[in-house]
C-alpha cells in the first residue's frame, strides 16, 4: 500500500528504455520515502519478463498477460491500471512520456481523479505548507517542468489526490541496474477480473513499427540546428559537418515545427535528451525547453548571429557569426588536419 | 444521409512560439499580455479533419466548443470563417484556475448538454503541451479514444477507420462511433478562410460581445440567428462546484521560477579564419574531436 508504481512498456518482448529509466528513478524515490517499488507490465507472452524488471530493485511486479493485451490499446490497459491502482492505492505513479504513456496517463488520472504532470524534467521529494487552510504536507512529489514556452520552470504538486502521477521523456533520467539478483515478488493478475469485452471495441487493423533510424541519443557529437538556419536546404551544411566529425544532426523544436527537419531529431523537453561530448548549436536561440535536452553536454559551441542569444549563457564557446560562413571553415580545417 | 454531428474542442492560446524581445519585461520575465492570442495550432488540424467529414457527408454539422475568457470567442469566429457551423463559448469565473482535469470535467459536462457523434481535439496546446484534455474528456464520457490521428480512412456502419502516427510507427485502427480523437500536427493543415463565410460570419458575436456592439447592427441578430454565438456559464451546465476551477484541480503550482540565465565563462569568438582555427585546435587537443 502507498508505494511507488512504474508502468512498464513492452515492445518486442523488451522493456522500453524509458521504463528502465523510470524504474531507476522509482527505486531512489522509494528509498527516500522508505516504501516499496512496484511495477506493472501489461502484454502477451510475458514469461520471464521479471528478469528485465526486478534487477532495478522492484519489490513487487504485477503482470497482466493476455493475447488481447498486446499491442497496446487504450481501454483495456486503462481498465487494468485503474483497477489495480484502486486496489493498491499507490502514492506515486510514473509513466513514460511516450505515445503510450501520454495516451494512458490522462485516461487513468481522469478515472481516479488524480493529478498528472506531463513531461517532467526533474522529480524530487519535498514538503508543502498551505497557509490558507493551515495544512502541512510532508513527502510530496515535486514535479518539475518547463512551461509557457519555456519561459518559466514550474514546480507542480498534488497535495490531496493520489496517486501523484507524472510522465517523463526517454533519456531524461539515467538508468542503472541495482542488483541482478534482487529478490522481488511476481504477482500474476487474473486478467478476466480486470477487463471487460467492451474494452476491446477499438480494433488495430494494421501496425508498422520501425526502429528509430537516427540515434542522436547515442551520438558522441551532435550538430543541432534551430529556426535561425532559415531553411531545409541550409540544414545540409549541418549534415556535412556531422558526417565529417562522426556525429548526428539534431534540431530545436522551432526548426522541426518549421519543417526543416523530422521530429525524431528534436532535442529538448518534448524531444530527445542528449549528453554528447560535444554539442554544436547552430542558429538556436536556446529556450529553456531546448536547453533541458542538451545542457549536460560535456562541451557546447554556440554559433549565432545574435550575441545576446540565451544559448550563449551555457556555451563553452560562443561564435558570433553566420553559420553558413563558420561551418565550411570548420569542415575545411578538420579535413586538412586529419589526413 | 443525415451526416454526423461533430464537436471540435479548441483552445485560444498565447503564441509561445514567438516570444520575442518585445515580449520580455525589463526583469527578464514574460509579458503575457504582449503575446498574441491564437487558435491553438493542432486544434486547427483537428478542425480540418472535421471539415473533411463535412465535405464527404452532407448534413454534417461542425460545432466548435472552447473554454476560456470572453475574447476566446475570436477562435469560434475564426473556425466559422473556415467552415464550422457554429460554436459554444464556455466562460465563467468558476472555471478559473482549472488544471487539465478540472478543464476536462467542465468540457465533458458541457458535452452532455449537446448531441455528438465524433469529438475531435488537437493533440495538445502549445501553452502547456500536456496532451491530457482529450483523453480525460473521453474517460469522463466513457467513450473510446484514438490519439495522434493523422487522417481518416473511412466512416462506415457506425465505425471510423483512422491512421495514427506513433513515435516509432503508424497504426490503422477501427473505432466505434461515438468516439473522441486527437489530431497531430502531422495531419493536413487547416484550409484558409473562405471569403463568403467571412462576410457571413464577421458580425457573429456572443451575448457579452453584443452588449458592446454598434446599435445599428442589433437588428441583425434577430433576423440572422446564425450570428449568435452561444455563451455558456457555469449555470448552463450541470456541475459539482467541488470539481470546478481551482478547487477541482488536483495539481497545484507550488512554485514558478522565471528563467534567468546565469552566464558561464565562455570563450567568445568571431567567424574569422584565425578564431575558427584556434577553436578547432583546442577541440583536437582536448580529444573532443578527431
Amino acid at each position: 500500500m502507498n508505494n511507488i508504481f512504474v508502468y512498464c512498456e513492452i515492445e518486442d518482448s523488451q522493456v522500453a528504455e524509458v521504463s528502465q529509466e523510470l524504474l531507476t528513478k522509482g527505486r531512489s524515490l522509494a528509498n527516500e520515502l522508505n516504501c516499496k517499488l512496484e511495477a506493472i507490465v501489461i502484454g502477451n507472452k510475458l514469461e520471464g519478463i521479471e528478469k528485465q524488471i526486478l534487477p532495478y530493485g522492484v519489490d513487487i511486479l504485477y503482470t497482466a498477460d493476455d493475447e488481447r493485451l498486446y499491442p497496446y490499446r487504450t481501454e483495456p490497459h486503462t481498465a487494468v491500471v485503474v483497477k489495480l491502482f484502486e486496489e493498491q492505492k499507490p502514492q506515486i505513479a510514473l509513466l513514460g512520456a511516450t505515445s503510450i504513456g501520454r495516451d494512458l496517463g490522462p485516461r487513468v488520472s481522469s478515472a481516479l481523479h488524480s493529478g498528472l504532470t506531463a513531461d517532467c524534467t526533474s522529480l524530487l521529494i519535498g514538503s508543502h505548507e498551505d497557509k490558507k487552510q493551515g495544512k502541512k504536507y510532508e513527502n510530496l512529489l515535486y514535479q518539475i517542468r518547463p512551461a509557457f514556452g519555456g519561459n518559466i520552470i514550474a514546480t507542480i504538486i498534488n497535495p490531496d489526490c493520489r496517486p501523484q502521477m507524472a510522465t517523463v521523456r526517454e533519456g531524461v533520467m539515467k538508468k542503472s541496474v541495482l542488483d541482478t539478483k534482487y529478490k522481488g515478488q511476481v504477482v500474476k493478475l487474473d486478467v478476466g477480473k480486470y477487463v471487460e469485452d467492451d474494452d476491446f471495441a477499438v480494433e488495430i487493423i494494421e501496425r508498422h513499427m520501425e526502429k528509430s533510424k537516427v540515434n542522436i541519443k547515442g551520438a558522441p557529437i551532435v550538430v543541432s540546428g534551430g529556426y535561425g538556419m532559415g531553411s531545409k536546404e541550409n540544414f545540409q551544411l549541418l549534415y556535412e559537418l556531422a558526417d565529417v566529425l562522426g556525429g548526428e544532426v539534431g534540431a530545436s523544436r522551432a526548426a522541426v515545427d518549421a519543417g526543416y527537419v523530422d521530429h525524431e531529431r528534436q532535442v529538448g523537453q518534448t524531444g530527445v535528451t542528449v549528453r554528447p561530448k560535444l554539442y554544436i548549436a547552430c542558429g538556436i536561440s536556446g529556450q529553456v525547453q531546448h536547453r533541458a535536452g542538451m545542457e549536460e553536454s560535456a562541451q557546447i559551441i554556440a554559433i549565432n548571429t545574435d550575441p545576446e542569444a540565451p544559448i550563449n549563457s551555457i556555451a563553452d564557446f560562443v561564435i558570433t557569426g553566420n553559420v553558413a560562413e563558420v561551418i565550411p571553415k570548420m569542415i575545411k580545417y578538420y579535413r586538412t588536419n586529419t589526413k | 444521409m443525415k451526416g454526423y454531428k461533430i464537436i471540435v474542442l479548441a483552445k485560444q492560446v498565447p503564441d509561445t512560439r514567438n516570444v520575442g524581445k518585445d515580449a520580455m519585461k525589463a526583469d527578464g520575465t514574460v509579458n503575457r499580455a504582449a503575446l498574441p492570442a491564437i487558435f491553438n495550432p493542432e486544434d486547427l488540424n483537428a478542425l480540418e479533419q472535421a471539415l473533411r467529414i463535412k465535405d464527404d457527408f452532407p448534413g454534417t454539422t461542425v460545432t466548435i466548443l472552447t473554454m476560456g475568457p470572453g475574447r476566446a470567442a475570436e477562435i469560434i469566429r475564426e473556425g466559422m470563417f473556415r467552415g464550422a457551423d457554429d460554436g459554444i463559448l464556455l466562460t465563467d469565473r468558476a472555471f478559473a484556475g482549472s488544471d487539465t482535469l478540472a478543464t476536462s470535467y467542465a468540457i465533458s459536462q458541457a458535452l452532455k448538454k449537446i448531441d455528438y457523434d465524433i469529438i475531435i481535439a488537437g493533440r495538445q496546446a502549445i501553452d502547456g503541451d500536456t496532451a491530457q484534455v482529450g483523453p480525460q474528456v473521453a474517460e469522463k464520457l466513457n467513450l473510446p479514444q484514438v490519439t495522434y490521428v493523422e487522417g481518416i480512412r473511412q466512416i462506415e456502419k457506425g465505425r471510423i477507420i483512422l491512421k495514427r502516427r506513433l513515435e516509432r510507427g503508424v497504426e490503422t485502427v477501427s473505432c466505434p462511433i461515438p468516439m473522441v480523437m486527437t489530431v497531430n500536427a502531422s495531419a493536413p493543415a487547416c484550409r484558409a478562410r473562405n471569403a463568403k463565410l467571412l462576410m457571413k460570419y464577421k458580425h457573429a458575436k456572443t451575448i457579452t460581445e453584443l452588449q458592446n456592439a454598434d446599435e445599428d447592427y442589433l437588428h441583425l441578430y434577430n433576423n440572422r440567428p446564425f450570428l449568435n454565438i452561444r455563451e455558456w456559464t457555469v449555470n448552463d451546465i450541470e456541475s459539482n462546484p467541488a470539481e470546478l476551477g481551482l478547487a477541482g484541480s488536483p495539481t497545484k503550482v507550488k512554485k514558478i521560477e522565471n528563467v534567468v540565465l546565469q552566464a558561464k565563462e565562455a570563450k567568445v569568438l568571431t567567424s574569422s579564419d584565425n578564431d575558427i582555427e584556434q577553436l578547432m585546435k583546442e577541440l583536437f587537443e582536448s580529444h573532443t574531436i578527431g
